[in-house]
């Protein structure tokens, strides 16, 4: 009876999921499969994927980049964090929120005007009589773009994990001849695993396949697998060859996660994401 | 065998202006196993943490053979600390827990092997070295708690209530158990625990606190039996606590009576607090007793009755292994020894009356008396 009355509360949801994520999903895998012309079935279009693959390498590579820089810069933030007053935790907290309150696709114009040749940085750079420097359309601008973007998704999942962690661990770390830093990398560290791989799974996911930013602030030459993806779609009207190979970034990140967690779990004996 | 090996001198410790404690002195031989003892709130744990260098105290020393250890942090004290539940580490097997301090300080492989496994064994847990610290039970993980701290041979382990999270019986195997690891291994313990009973079966030494103060320091033997103040009787034991009149040395009056006693120098018709212990008290017939009063509850114990007996509107414990009804009439004799005697203090007339005693309300103060931080 119980059991009933949950599935019955958890239905509006999972009609939602049928409607716009299953349904959808076996589209894009019929979309794959079938040849456009003839509509029987076809492998082409997944054996022909063989050209994006320097630039599925490319976009793995940016947010794995992406991911390292937010977990250095995450981390001390949430450390600091999580061992402050709970006013001091709220407000921190709030703080590194606000970000997320504003639009993203205004957030990522708003480095625009930063970067840009004739934009503020290159003006006050400019005062001094140095520049215009090239910042706007390189890699580092997408780096940039993504680190800014995601930082938070990166520090409140790290946040969580240590501030959860037991004050007495560290006593007992110290108690046990642990100066600071070896209370850091015997104790804290590896009780940090579990937000770590959170976070940099909640980075990693949405930047893999992110095409605004990279089009924004980004050249020819750092084009990622999203923006070929939006082509494929838009301008090139192929919408099977786009479908191949949203299909196959949508394995490769459900294997990339899955690796991440069994190796979480082999660490922590529980899985967090 | 009892060389001094800390002293705390004049230790006082504040909170937001809280005092917590206030003028603790005590000195703690080598190889003794010394406990602290005394209700929530009385400063036991803080003295611990001081001792551990987890606190620093507001004013007064930390003297560690012979030299002042006040700002010495944890790491550098030949200290280890049983913690409060355990404290393992959850991302190490036991045996990793276990091996912890060896590692940090860079012995030898195959020493930490041999010691840990050693270790293993003295703590009955030979074979769960590769079990996860959270699939043991409550016991188990007591064991590896007290075997990380051993292992790493410190001149002195703070064990600070380790046992409050077992069930009784456990608890009692455990209390066997540390006293015989003390006795094997020479270190010195030093005690945290609010249960007296856990303190008088495994101490050298008991130091009874209340309020941030030592109210009372000695063998268990001479705490129960001689205890100083109102407080340490209430505390160690069941104890009638009547007010009395020293008459002259070995006489006190109560009740309106003079009874002999074993005590002396007082000052004449000095105000006294007079301690009669439940279970010395012999019961007779009305007609051959020094008291003669009325029974008004009785509380089967299993090993005797609680008792409580009616004098002139004066309430007593009393615990006997012969059954007698409510209403009964009885007599009790005092024998000079049963009969302690103790000076005022600002403890007379707050314990030892027993008119509004109740079994239930007892159980019920002594379980909440464990959380303190």
């Amino acid at each position: 009876m119980k059991k009933n009355n949950s599935v019955l509360l958890s239905l509006p949801y999972i009609l939602w999921m049928l409607a716009f994520t299953l349904i959808p999903l076996c589209v894009v895998g019929y979309y794959a499969v079938t040849d456009p012309t003839t509509g029987a079935f076809s492998l082409d279009h997944l054996k022909d994927l063989g050209i994006y693959l320097p630039v599925l390498g490319r976009s793995i590579g940016y947010c794995l980049v992406s991911a390292l820089i937010c977990l250095l810069i995450g981390y001390p933030v949430a450390y600091y964090m999580a061992h402050r007053t709970p006013l001091v935790q709220k407000m921190l907290y709030m703080l590194v929120m606000l970000p997320m309150c504003m639009s993203f696709l205004l957030r990522t114009l708003a480095w625009v005007g930063l970067l840009q040749d004739t934009g503020i940085i290159n003006d006050f750079l400019g005062l001094f009589g140095i520049g215009p420097l090239k910042l706007i359309r390189t890699p580092g601008a997408v780096v940039l773009g993504m680190v800014y973007n995601y930082l938070p998704y990166m520090i409140l999942p790290l946040y969580t994990t240590i501030s959860k962690i037991d004050h007495r661990l560290i006593e007992a770390a110290q108690d046990l001849g642990c100066n600071s830093v070896q209370t850091f990398y015997r104790v804290i560290l590896p009780l940090s695993v579990p937000g770590i791989l959170s976070g940099v799974t909640m980075v990693f996911v949405p930047t893999v396949s992110t095409f605004y930013i990279s089009q924004k602030l980004g050249s020819t030459d750092t084009v990622l697998i999203g923006d070929v993806i939006e082509r494929l779609f838009k301008q090139a009207n192929d919408p099977n060859m786009g479908a191949a190979l949203s299909l196959v970034l949508m394995v490769l990140v459900f294997v990339c996660t899955g690796i991440m967690n069994r190796f979480g779990s082999e660490e922590e004996g529980s899985v967090v994401v | 065998m009892s060389k001094e090996l800390i002293r705390l001198r004049g230790l006082t410790m504040e909170f937001d202006g809280e005092r917590i404690l206030d003028g603790i002195d005590l000195y703690i031989n080598d190889h003794e196993f010394l406990t602290l003892l005394g209700p929530s709130g009385c400063g036991k744990t803080t003295t611990l943490r001081i001792i551990g260098g987890f606190l620093t105290p507001t004013s007064g020393t930390v003297t560690f053979d012979g030299e002042v250890i006040n700002d010495v942090p944890p790491y550098k004290r030949q200290i280890n600390t049983v913690f409060q539940r355990y404290a393992l580490f959850p991302h190490l097997n036991v045996f990793d827990n276990i091996a912890f301090g060896l590692r940090v300080a860079k012995v030898p492989k195959e020493e930490v092997d041999r010691r840990v496994e050693r270790m293993l064994e003295i703590v009955s847990l030979k074979g769960y070295g590769h079990r996860a610290v959270g699939a043991l039970s409550g016991g188990q993980q007591q064991r590896v708690a007290i075997a990380r701290a051993l292992v790493n041979e410190p001149k002195v382990l703070l064990l600070d209530e380790p046992l409050g999270a077992l069930d009784l019986r456990l608890r009692k195997d455990m209390q066997n158990e540390l006293k015989r690891i003390q006795q094997a291994t020479g270190i010195t313990f030093i005690y945290v625990t609010h249960d007296q009973e856990e303190a008088l079966s495994m101490s050298d030494t008991v130091v009874v606190m209340d309020k941030g103060r030592i109210q009372q320091i000695g063998r268990p033997e001479d705490i129960y039996n001689e205890p100083k103040n109102a407080f340490v009787a209430d505390f160690i034991g069941e104890s009638n606590i009547l007010d009395g009149i020293m008459l002259s040395d070995y006489r006190v009056k109560f009740f309106g009576r003079a009874f002999e006693c074993v005590d002396k120098g007082f000052a004449e018709n000095e105000p006294v607090d007079v301690v009669i212990r439940p279970e010395d008290i012999d019961i007779v017939a009305p007609e051959e007793g020094h008291l003669v009063g009325t029974v008004t509850s009785v509380t089967f114990k299993g090993l005797n009755y609680d008792i409580i007996v009616e004098f002139k509107g004066f309430k007593w414990l009393i615990q006997t292994t012969d059954f007698h009804g409510v209403g009964a009439t009885i007599g009790i004799r005092l024998n000079p020894e049963d009969i302690h005697i103790m000076h005022k203090s600002e403890y007379s007339g707050l314990f030892g009356d027993y008119s509004s005693y109740s079994a239930e309300y007892d159980e019920l103060t002594e379980d909440a008396g464990d959380e303190e931080e």
